[in-house]
């Protein structure tokens, strides 16, 4: 029970760094139609941002915050030089060029910051951990990323929900030509949607620095699951990115849980060790084709959403 | 007349390269066009699904590894009779291909992109689970394929014999490509519901050209397994389908010549900016992403336009 706990708070915490990359995954090819492969890599250098920022400043905070700058101005300097320029092309050119960016900005960062991990140190307030229940703790940090997540998440679904800037990007979600043809300026539009988005990897980024190693290819699997995520709950769509987010963290660390008790009862000791993290691995995948096979158009489809 | 020029040329400078004075580099050399070859095979399959018939598969590298694992699996049980090994091998492949791609095909989009992606997925940590062949550290072959126990893969045949099926392949799909198959496919990538309406059931046909490219793939990862007498679950990574895609989009999709000199520019580009820098990835990114901005229709794009320029 104990451990299930623990497992559940562990996946509520990656489903919800989860949802801050896919968000703006999801808004970028909700509302600009462009597979954006390299946001991936904006989380990783993210997190290489909050390492360097951190260590110059000699505070967490002031690096979380620089680096969240950061990122945002890179990607904002990104769209500019040249994302911009393939909106309008096929899929396959966007897959083709960002792919390219991944490559460039992967050995970029392993030219300047060497290919050994990091690891940036975690703020001494949040570095320790508090009883949750008889003989069980749990680390703050942890803790301390799912409030901060949570937030962040909030504000975002204000700022979309609320705003007037929120109410064009759905609109453009939904309808990007429309939107153009009622005098919006689109370009501005798109160059705020990806700027946010970039600035919401970063800060991802930065906040699991502490928890994993930062090294240049963090950011690859992160990608996969983020796709995985936004293509569950339906592209464009933010509640569907949470629900869906939420959904993999949960399904990965309690289904790894499960599926090795499960393997054991079933196949004893050495079979389960064999088959169970394979099995687990397999989940999240499982998941996403049974919801593309019964709803291809994800959970939480996006009305007039281009898939 | 000069549209079978162009790859008939090719195909007869591969084939010319072993008789060159290559000196001390002659051994690096042929195992890099041969590595080439393998690719171009790939990519031409791929190039099946995805400029055919429009199905952009981000799981290709799939076959690859089913290929390859083909030939682990019936070497493992002492059988490496190519008679035996080839056909299992492919047809191992195009039934993943129609298994899977009866579900896909009911995504469109980026929807197929990922679900062929998590297919892919899942078999890439089946492989890893594998213990009896290794698991996630792959198997080592005892013994490369043979046709009717004669080593042919050894040394220099394994670089015909790539060059053998890659020929054969690429006529193959040739003609596949002008036939009323491909026809009917390239139609349904323009207007879908134009074609159902003519009486063809597009999703047979989109699912057999999966089956047909997955076969061929799988092929190469036979050839590919030969070549480095090694198996593992990392020929099916999803950076390998990412790389197969970028073959066939750098050399121009749906131009199936295009795939290879695609996959020959890849591996080329790696090894000789490899031997100029460590940091080569920091000039191919920019490279791919020049290309995508000023090269539109790819590798295959670019050749005619130049010759018309030179004939003004």
């Amino acid at each position: 029970m104990a451990l299930f706990l623990v497992q559940a708070l562990n996946g509520l915490q990656l489903g919800l760094l989860l949802f801050l990359i896919a968000a703006g995954l999801t808004l970028i090819f909700g509302v600009m139609d462009f597979i954006n492969l390299a946001h991936g890599v904006q989380y990783m250098i993210g997190a290489y941002f909050g390492v360097m920022f951190a260590g110059l400043t000699g505070n967490f905070w002031a690096g979380l915050v620089l680096a969240c700058l950061a990122a945002g101005a890179l990607g904002l300097g990104l769209e500019r030089l040249l994302f911009r320029h393939l909106y309008r092309r096929s899929h396959l050119e966007q897959v083709l060029a960002t792919f390219g960016v991944i490559l460039t900005l992967t050995e970029a960062a392993r030219t300047i910051w060497g290919p050994a991990p990091l690891q940036l140190k975690m703020p001494e307030i949040l570095d320790g951990s508090f009883q949750l229940m008889d003989g069980l703790r749990y680390p703050v940090y942890r803790l301390f990323l799912i409030v901060a997540s949570l937030a962040v998440a909030g504000l975002l679904a204000w700022a979309v929900n609320r705003t007037r800037a929120g109410m064009l990007i759905r609109a453009g979600a939904s309808n990007a030509a429309m939107v153009e043809a009622l005098g919006v300026d689109i370009g501005r539009l798109f160059a705020l949607v990806f700027g946010i988005g970039a600035m919401l990897a970063g800060f991802a980024g930065v906040l699991a620095a502490p928890l994993v190693a930062v090294e240049p290819s963090m950011g690859d699997n992160l990608l996969i699951l983020a796709f995985v995520v936004i293509v569950v709950g339906g592209i464009g769509s933010i509640r569907g990115a949470f629900v869906a987010a939420l959904l993999i963290g949960l399904v990965d660390t309690l289904g790894r849980l499960l599926v090795s008790d499960l393997a054991r009862a079933a196949l004893g000791a050495s079979g389960a060790a064999r088959l169970g993290p394979a099995v687990a691995s397999m989940l999240i995948y499982l998941l996403m084709a049974l919801v593309l096979a019964i709803r291809p158009a994800g959970l939480f489809p996006s009305p007039g959403a281009r898939t | 007349m000069r549209r079978i020029a162009a790859p008939a040329l090719i195909f007869a400078a591969i084939a010319l390269v072993p008789l060159l004075p290559l000196g001390g580099e002659r051994g690096l050399v042929l195992l890099l066009i041969a590595r080439a070859m393998v690719f171009g095979l790939a990519a031409l399959s791929l190039d099946v699904l995805l400029g055919l018939g429009g199905m952009v598969s981000f799981g290709h590298a799939a076959y690859l590894a089913i290929g390859a694992y083909a030939v682990a699996i019936l070497d493992a049980n002492n059988i490496s009779e190519a008679l035996i090994v080839v056909p299992i091998a492919m047809l191992a492949s195009a039934a993943f291909a129609t298994a899977t791609g009866a579900v896909a095909l009911r995504t469109r989009g980026v929807n197929f992109i990922m679900i062929t992606l998590a297919f892919a997925q899942m078999l890439f940590f089946a492989l890893g689970s594998l213990s009896s062949y290794g698991g996630d550290d792959g198997y080592t072959l005892y013994d490369r394929t043979e046709l009717l126990g004669r080593p042919v893969l050894k040394g220099l045949g394994h670089y015909y014999v790539c060059l053998g099926f890659l020929v054969l392949a690429y006529v193959f799909c040739r003609v596949l490509a002008a036939s009323r198959f491909g026809r009917v496919l390239r139609a349904a990538r323009q207007n879908e519901e134009r074609v159902e309406s003519l009486g063809y059931r597009v999703l047979a046909y989109r699912l057999a050209a999966m089956a047909i490219g997955a076969a061929l793939c799988g092929l190469a990862g036979v050839l590919l397994v030969n070549g480095a007498e090694f198996a593992s679950p990392s020929y099916g990574t999803w950076q390998r389908s990412g790389e197969l895609l970028v073959m066939v989009i750098l050399g121009g999709a749906g131009s199936l010549h295009g795939a290879l000199l695609g996959a020959g520019a890849v591996v080329l580009l790696e090894e000789g900016l490899g031997r100029l820098t460590e940091h080569w990835r920091l000039i191919f990114g920019p490279l791919l992403v020049l290309s995508v901005l000023y090269f539109r229709g790819g590798l295959a794009g670019i050749c005619p336009t130049w010759i018309k320029r030179v004939r003004k």
